[in-house]
């Protein structure tokens, strides 16, 4: 690939500084678009991407520093500035509305209009169905968007930015939710974006999706630019370690344990149109990983098994004892913890102390006759924050003040905290910093060496190979693979999560 | 309500709080309750000025008596209000009650009876609203405003347009007698009682942090293992049957009801839960900074009414209290936004 | 893999998405048809409902409710509601009939205007309010309904306009007819169509739709959702203030209780049409029915010699009934799709 460096750049940020009060979320973010470029911005959870992003959509506007576009600087009153601008970004969650039609979605704000400036449908549905066919899938854009699936709502954000013409695109982890196919399919779409002259900011936590597919990488930490440099240049490892600023050693500590009796006996799951006669246990000592893609109905498997969710039909049973269905306080109350996906809305009550998190799932314990004794409460959670050692100001603090990997650490200590048989552990390191990965990885161990049955859900295939003793894997709702630790590799994982593993049970 | 395309509350929250650096400083060291102190101190200031006999017992006697059945509907609506919920339907739920006890004792029941039976009603009615919104997952605001009409409108159909009257005066005395040894009214005793109970379970028992949960995260109080659904329903109940209390109590002060009894009160009981600084997006507000909202719209009141001011415009100070109970906790954001503006016009381009 | 993976054969699951949203628009025919039903129902059991009096009295009742429905709907498509309405009608309907009373020769034309003004004032400071604060709309219109309430206490102090101070040339909007149908009817239904149309064909109209439906979408989007939310408020006003007017008009007499409680019956008007009270979804033509359905049982209840005590029970309970089916329409819809999806997967 050659490099379009030394044409004039579409977009420049300079030293552009954000903070919030007294959190400094960005003190230097530098980047230089180039036309034709595909551009990587890499950096851990914190390190001030979103924040840059923000400042690019004009949701922010920057303390200080200087933004260029096509030569001019310029300053992005708001988001509509932005898109004047010729950015369009495609943000990480999708962002439609929900009861309007997916034409409308596309041209909110700039809907074709015929005389007296009135909507003209049949142009807009015309120009939906144009951009599907740039895209190359099959929508019907007089649906209402409610109800499309997330990778569908993805492919709608990005034919909105398509459909702008936009300069410069900025795609904030665009393929977390999406297939390997999906995100094929994106990058086609980026290739034909960068050779009509477009410049695309690409953000995402795989590596190796940057190494295939941009041209340059710029790193992040700490709300500070590192470096920017052209791809031949740098290896995974040069990435990490540009982005945590140390080396990393071992990753995943794993001792070798015998497992004991059966803690957890699932026996044809089903929940209808989600999943479909799921069965397996989950022993004393072990770390049985459920893995699958997005979508595969991994977390919905979970959260039946915890009685979020009613199943239609099969049973749960824990150390022999029947669950009712749909009765999370029945399942805690059996010796159940889950630790859930999304920890800002369903793990944390995020504008609560750290000692109430650490407490909320053990309230009938801190007192008599349901009254709650503060000390025991306080008690409770500094056992806890010590044990895991958690890093914080005080113990009224929000939990919203503290990082993502302690917040990951106030919820398991909530759920230790009960001393569960079965802890169900739902993407256990997303969105974590590399360091406390590791310590979050470090106490998985050290549970299951004490005899906890840990029942894991992730998407890193690392994570998965490195931790678990077995390995369910999920494909549209189904197990379609059981595989042990050593016949467990990326290669038969996959192939099991993409339907091709001929080998079920 | 669809899991898939669905804004997430806290995000925009959690973002906005970032914005402008959380709470203003003087909302950290001002605790709202401790404005609410002032602004009672102010009242009873201002009142015994306007009026020499402000203080006395027999003045405090009638506020205590007016304000007595408002107050007492006004603690279930905290805790409600306190899960991000809402209830409409109290002053409808408190005419309806009357109006059945009133016409079972008109039938020939006994007044206990017929006492016990408005309780009941209460309690059904609680449960409609909680069936609805609780099991249903039906939005309270249109929910209780369904039922605000629909309560009223049974009331109608049962005793309009009589008026009951002829309750033994043995009990209708509490609407001229206070309480022996004190000079307060039977209602507001309840209340004050009641008060401390609904503080006690708020604030210190594991039911209050489940209420407290459910009203700043209901997702994250699901995953905890928090019966979300039963509170939410139990606290429907309750209103009803407090509602249903105040009813009776209502009844019985004036000796007499007709089916429109406090029609329009709703609106007092949520201005008074709201400047007790309940927050309306739930979980945040204190039983104490309610307790001290009700004494200051009841000082106020009688202020007024002493100075001769016309009952409507204490229309517009209710209506004026409420709005800027709300206006104050937001104008954080408010001077955020100014600045906002400010600071943009003038960067340079370059 | 490829294959299987990219082309998801999406016949099924839109299709009978499609069905399922074809039937949330059809809200309007559904609701048409519950009108007809009522009047054909009653007419069996009193043939002297179904003549053209009556049925002027049906348009004639529901025509305020359904004017104030339309802004109603404006405002609550945006994920806010308008409380004040009710007290709107009655203080301008107050303040035109006083300024008719001791101005003898005011323009009656510009007695629509002023009460539309003193709407759009109210409605102004309730957006204002609103969108600069985000204080939710429902405590700032609730507070509003008490203060002017209030003021329209402290003006009318006790008095009533009666019908004697009222030009004739006024009035006559109330009841005078066009080839058999109310001017009124005329008049409300010509601004359901006009805002009807405006709300389907206009970017800033399909804004506010975005707005309800998704608030942080709409301000990614750069729709000035500020600006949009205090324009549906001042309609809301505007259309209340005129409501106001047409009040006095109809009814040739005003004291303080006119208007008391519409804000409820007008809740209940555009939830019963279909509007979604989270925003996002709903017709304007929907409220109108909504009210019209709303009058068609009270009036069938009185031409059924029911009580009209009974009217204010079966508005609350149609209100319900209407959130409720709402509800089970969503779920169904969720499940088919679901169940698509599922057999999808079978295939």
């Amino acid at each position: 690939m050659n490099h379009p460096v030394g044409k004039e750049p579409l977009l420049v940020l300079e030293k552009a500084a954000k903070r919030f009060g007294a959190v400094r979320a960005l003190e230097d973010g530098s980047v230089t678009l180039h036309p034709g470029e595909a551009h990587a911005l890499l950096g851990e959870n914190g390190a001030g991407k979103s924040t840059l992003v923000k400042i690019l959509a004009g949701v922010h506007q920057p303390d200080s520093g200087r933004l260029v576009i096509g030569g001019t600087p310029v300053v992005l009153s708001g988001p509509a500035a932005s898109r004047a601008a010729g950015v369009s970004i495609i943000y990480q969650e999708p962002t439609l509305f929900p009861d309007l039609t997916v034409a409308e979605n596309i041209f909110m704000g700039r809907q074709p209009r015929r005389a007296g400036r009135r909507i003209d449908r049949t142009a807009m549905n015309k120009a939906a169905v144009a951009v599907f066919e740039r895209l190359g899938v099959q929508l019907d854009p007089q649906r209402q968007a409610r109800g499309l699936s997330v990778a569908d709502q993805q492919i709608v954000e990005i034919a909105k930015a398509l459909s702008l013409d936009a300069k410069v695109l900025v795609m904030d982890e665009p393929t977390a939710a999406l297939t390997s196919v999906e995100v094929e399919r994106l990058f086609d779409v980026m290739r034909t974006l960068r050779e009509q002259g477009a410049a695309v900011l690409f953000i995402s936590h795989r590596i190796e999706e940057v190494l295939a597919s941009c041209q340059r990488v710029t790193i992040m930490r700490d709300g500070r630019f590192v470096s920017t440099a052209p791809i031949e240049e740098v290896t995974a490892d040069s990435i990490i370690r540009s982005m945590v600023g140390r080396e990393l050693g071992a990753l995943f500590p794993k001792t070798e344990t015998d497992p004991g009796e059966t803690v957890l006996e699932v026996d044809h799951l089903t929940r209808e149109g989600v999943f479909e006669d799921i069965s397996f246990s989950v022993r004393r000592g072990e770390i049985v990983a459920l893995a699958g893609l997005v979508g595969a109905g991994r977390s919905e498997v979970a959260r039946a098994i915890f009685g979020i969710d009613r199943r239609t039909s099969g049973t749960v049973r824990v150390n022999g004892r029947s669950l009712r269905n749909g009765a999370p306080a029945a399942a805690m109350a059996a010796g159940v913890a889950l630790v859930p996906e999304d920890r800002r809305q369903q793990g944390l009550v995020m504008d609560m102390g750290i000692d109430r998190n650490v407490a909320l799932a053990s309230l009938g314990r801190l007192g008599r006759f349901g009254l709650i004794r503060r000390g025991s409460e306080r008690d409770l959670a500094s056992t806890w924050a010590d044990r895991l050692q958690l890093k914080f100001g005080r113990m009224k603090n929000e939990v919203s003040t503290l990082s993502g990997g302690n917040q990951q650490k106030v919820v398991l200590g909530k759920w230790l905290a009960r001393g569960p048989s079965l802890l169900i552990i739902d993407e256990p390191t997303r969105g974590i910093d590399v360091g406390t990965k590791a310590e979050v990885h470090r106490i998985l161990d050290g549970l299951v060496s004490d005899g906890m049955a840990v029942l894991m859900i992730s998407s890193e295939l690392p994570e998965v190979l490195g931790m678990a003793d077995r390995v369910l894997v999920l494909h549209e709702g189904r197990i379609t693979a059981e595989l042990s630790r050593a016949e467990a590799d990326e290669d038969s994982i996959m192939r099991a999560a993409t339907g091709y593993a001929a080998v079920a049970s | 309500m669809t899991p898939d395309i669905t804004t997430k509350p806290s995000e925009t929250v959690s973002y906005r709080g970032a914005d402008d650096g959380g709470q203003p400083l003087w909302r950290k060291l001002v605790r709202w309750e401790t404005a609410l102190v002032f602004v009672l101190i102010a009242v009873l200031i201002f009142g015994s000025a306007k009026e020499s006999g402000f203080l006395d017992g027999t003045n405090f006697f009638y506020i205590s008596l007016n304000m007595g059945e408002i107050a007492i509907m006004a603690l279930p609506l905290t805790l409600i209000v306190m899960t991000g919920e809402i209830d409409l339907s109290v002053a409808s739920m408190l005419g309806l009650s009357g109006t059945v006890m009133g016409s079972l004792f008109h039938d020939g029941w006994s007044v206990w009876a017929a006492m016990a039976a408005a309780l009941l009603v209460g309690a059904a009615g609680g449960a409609l609203n909680g069936l609805l919104v609780a099991k249903m997952g039906l939005p309270s605001i249109a929910v209780t405003i369904g039922t605000l009409t629909l309560f009223r409108g049974l009331a109608e159909i049962v005793l309009a347009p009589r008026t009951i009257t002829g309750f033994p005066i043995s009990l209708t005395k509490i609407g001229v007698v206070p309480v022996q040894g004190t000079k307060i009214a039977w209602s507001a005793l309840i209340f004050l009682v009641l008060a401390i109970i609904f503080g006690v379970v708020l604030h210190a028992t594991a039911l209050g942090r489940s209420i407290v949960a459910i009203g700043l995260q209901p997702e994250a109080a699901r995953f905890s293992g928090v019966r979300v659904d039963r509170i939410k329903f139990g606290l429907y109940v309750v209103s009803g049957v407090f509602c249903a209390l105040a009813g009776i109590l209502f009844t019985l002060k004036n000796s007499s009801v007709s089916y429109d009894a406090g029609t329009g009160l709703e609106l007092n009981v949520v201005a008074i839960v709201l400047l007790g600084g309940v927050s309306i997006f739930g979980g945040r507000g204190t039983v104490i900074g309610v307790v001290l909202a009700v004494v200051i719209v009841g000082c106020l009141q009688q202020a007024l009414t002493q100075m001769g001011v016309q009952p409507e415009v204490q229309n517009i100070v209710t209506g004026s209290l409420l709005l800027v109970s709300v206006l104050v906790p937001n104008s954080g954001e408010l001077v955020r936004r100014i600045r906002a503006r400010r600071r943009r016009g003038p960067v340079p381009a370059a | 893999m490829t294959a299987q993976l990219t082309a998801p054969a999406p016949a099924p699951d839109t299709e009978r998405f499609a069905r399922g949203a074809a039937l949330l628009r059809a809200r309007e025919l559904g609701i048409g048809v519950a009108i007809v039903l009522v009047f054909v129902a009653t007419t069996i059991s009193n043939h002297a409902f179904a003549n053209a009096h009556s049925i002027q009295q049906l348009l004639t009742g529901a025509a305020l409710i359904a004017l104030l429905g339309v802004g109603e709907t404006m405002v609550i498509v945006t994920r806010n509601v308008d409380l004040s309405v009710g007290s709107v009608v009655g203080l301008s309907a107050y303040i035109v009939g006083d300024v008719f009373k001791h101005h003898s020769g005011f323009p009656v034309l510009l007695g629509y205007v002023l009460g539309i003004v003193i709407g759009a004032v109210i409605g102004s400071i309730n957006g204002l309010i609103t969108v600069v604060t985000r204080v939710p709309s429902l405590v700032v219109t609730l507070a509003m309904l008490y203060i002017v309430r209030g003021v329209d206490g402290v003006i009318v102090n006790g008095k009533t306009i009666d019908p004697a101070a009222i030009p004739k040339s006024f009035t006559e909007v109330g009841y005078r007819t066009f080839l058999g149908v109310p001017w009124l009817a005329i008049i409300v239904a010509v601004v359901v169509a006009v805002v009807g149309y405006a709300m389907r064909s206009f970017r800033a109209s399909r804004d506010l739709y975005a707005i309800g439906s998704n608030p942080e979408a709409a301000s990614l989007a750069g729709i000035p959702a500020g600006r949009r939310v205090f324009t549906a408020f001042l309609i809301s006003g505007a259309l209340a203030g005129f409501a106001g007017s047409l009040f006095l008009a109809l009814h040739a007499q005003i004291d303080v209780t006119g208007g008391n409680g519409y804000e409820l019956t007008v809740v209940s008007a555009v939830v019963v049409g279909g509007v979604a009270i989270f925003g996002g979804s709903g017709t304007v033509l929907g409220a109108a029915l909504g009210a019209l359905l709303l009058n068609t049982i009270n009036q069938a209840l009185v031409a059924a010699k029911i009580s009209s005590f009974w009217n204010e029970a079966i508005a609350g309970g149609l209100l319900l009934a209407a959130i409720a089916f709402d509800r089970w329409l969503g779920l169904r819809v969720a499940r088919s799709l679901q169940s698509a999806q599922g057999a999808h997967r079978d295939a």
